[in-house]
């Protein structure tokens, strides 16, 4: 389960999180909606320890992010996938390779069980056939099922998805949000994820929050969210939106 | 009041960002460890400097040892002297003018092109996706690039010393009259006339070579790891990686010169 607690944090000198608490069961999708620039991305960051609240509090199963050491924070970035917008790949490494990077940095597997392992996760998000490509000579689309791969390769209990579909035509997204589900049922795991897109918080959320002015202005199930008046909800969700 | 304030500001962030760039560099030492882990990918990075400032290096170099001994000629000239012009352009070249054209061109080829593969990685979040994945960007990607360039830029200014006598010897023979033989004499006796392998300045600048490289790719990596805000922050950390990399070497230059001359004698 995933905490947040009356989290502040100013940047730059803005108020980014004013006050924000949000709750991420076992087994489910969050999805966090909201206007760009309202702090998701942010809010991601802290739930994974690259920020630090100002004020509030971040746990994950109990333990205070914030708080912990560099050992702790290992531990914990081990058993969390992060998805970052476009992929985020290392340009000069293949796609194997960039699945294969956090277990070879911290190679404590033998070399055959992590081209396994690779392989594994490559197939589940139907990249295997491009192995040995590079980044930059593959589509967004396969840079993101990359991130995806290479999210998922340390068998992380939760992965945190910023905008897996910005910038994707509407089938490919489809095929994105179909493997966000296909995480969730088959590998059992616990996201949070952001976007913007009607589509994909429909499709992959069970719960959804939208976030404005720091904190979360509404909360509630797909279905509460798609009937509520609350004119976010209808500006995210509804009829006209996406 | 608001001139203070401005320049308050402007003084805080230079000192901000020069102890961003001295921690930089402490974490990198402090990761010398794993360099072992990272020797492929540094020899990469090495060649590739080497081989993609090679020749301008050698251009500039040429004609910078042509500058040297047409200087110091006209002078000589009036003297009658000519004859010391190649021990001049030889010992001027090593102990000053090979590292530091050796570094400029670093730091406007190599230099740069770190502080855009970097700062471009930092703005799409490729640094981040490091962190999350507990690979200490500044073990990955720094370190590697902070030693080829320290092994490098010695390098070039080796062949850097060697292609400017070899100008100075060009302007020294056609403009100046001093025989080409005589240059060479003159130049090898004073490279190899003192009790140690080699004399005091091939020693101390291909010291200053050495800190010149180190400089070059932390002041670079820095400025790629602080970019911010897309393609324009990207190409703005490119410009202050040059400019402060250029301003390092002429201040560090000084430096070395006059604890090795002034200082220590
Ligand atoms: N490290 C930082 N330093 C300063 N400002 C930041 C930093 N990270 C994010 N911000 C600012 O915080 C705001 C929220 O950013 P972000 O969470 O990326 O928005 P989004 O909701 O679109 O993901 C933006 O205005 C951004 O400029
Ligand atoms: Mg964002």
């Amino acid at each position: 389960m995933i905490e947040l607690r009356d989290v502040h944090k100013r940047l730059g000198g803005r108020q980014i999180l004013d006050g924000l608490t949000l709750t991420v069961p076992e087994g489910m999708n969050f999805v966090l909606m909201g206007p760009s620039g309202t702090g998701k991305s942010v809010t991601l960051r802290h739930v994974i320890g690259i920020l630090k609240p100002d004020q509030g509090s971040v746990r994950v199963d109990g333990q205070e992010v914030p708080a912990m050491d560099r050992a702790q924070l290992m531990a914990l970035r081990k058993r969390m996938g992060y998805l970052f917008q476009n992929g985020a790949l290392i340009n000069w490494l293949t796609v194997a390779e960039n699945v294969a990077l956090p277990l070879r940095e911290h190679g404590r597997l033998p070399r055959a069980e992590t081209d396994d392992r690779v392989h594994e996760v490559l197939r589940l998000v139907g990249m295997d056939h491009a192995a040995h490509q590079y980044p930059p000579s593959i589509s967004g689309g396969m840079r993101l099922r990359t991130g995806l791969a290479r999210a998922l390769v340390t068998k992380p209990e939760y992965v945190l998805y910023d905008e897996p579909n910005a910038g994707l035509d509407p089938i490919i997204s489809q095929q994105i949000h179909e493997l966000i589900v296909e995480v969730r049922d088959k590998v059992g795991v616990t996201g949070l994820v952001v976007t913007h897109s009607r589509a994909c918080a429909t499709f992959c959320g069970d719960r959804i929050g939208i976030l404005e002015q720091g904190r979360l202005a509404v909360e509630g199930t797909v279905a509460e969210l798609a009937h509520s008046d609350h004119p976010l909800a209808r500006a995210f969700l509804g009829g006209d939106a996406d | 009041m608001n001139v203070f304030a401005k320049l308050g500001g402007f003084l805080l962030a230079r000192v901000d960002s020069a102890g961003y760039v001295v921690d930089l560099l402490v974490r990198a030492i402090g990761s010398l460890h794993r360099l072992p882990r990272r020797l492929r990918f540094t020899l990469d990075m090495a060649f590739n400097a080497g081989v993609r400032s090679l020749p301008v290096t050698m251009v500039v170099a040429a004609f910078a040892g042509a500058i040297l001994a047409m200087q110091t000629g006209i002078e000589l000239r009036r003297f009658g002297d000519t004859a010391v012009l190649g021990t001049i352009t030889a010992l001027s070249m090593c102990r000053e003018m090979g590292p530091f054209i050796t570094g400029v061109i670093l730091a406007a080829t190599v230099g740069s092109s770190m502080a855009a593969e970097l700062g471009t990685m930092q703005v799409s979040d490729e640094v981040s996706a490091l962190e999350v994945m507990s690979v200490d960007p500044v073990d990955y990607l720094v370190l590697p690039r902070v030693v080829a360039l320290a092994i490098m830029c010695p390098l070039l200014t080796v062949l850097s010393n060697l292609v400017g006598i070899y100008g100075g010897s060009v302007i020294a023979e056609h403009n100046l009259g001093v025989s080409p033989d005589l240059f060479w004499q003159s130049a090898r006796e004073a490279l190899t006339s003192s009790g140690t392998l080699l004399p005091k300045e091939v020693y101390v600048g291909l010291f200053k070579a050495f800190v010149f490289g180190t400089a070059i790719a932390t002041v670079s990596c820095a400025s790629g790891l602080r970019a911010s805000g897309g393609a324009l922050g990207v190409g703005l950390a490119v410009q202050a990686a040059v400019r402060n990399s250029v301003i390092l070497i002429i201040v560090l230059g000084f430096i070395v010169t006059w604890f090795f001359y002034f200082l220590t004698g």
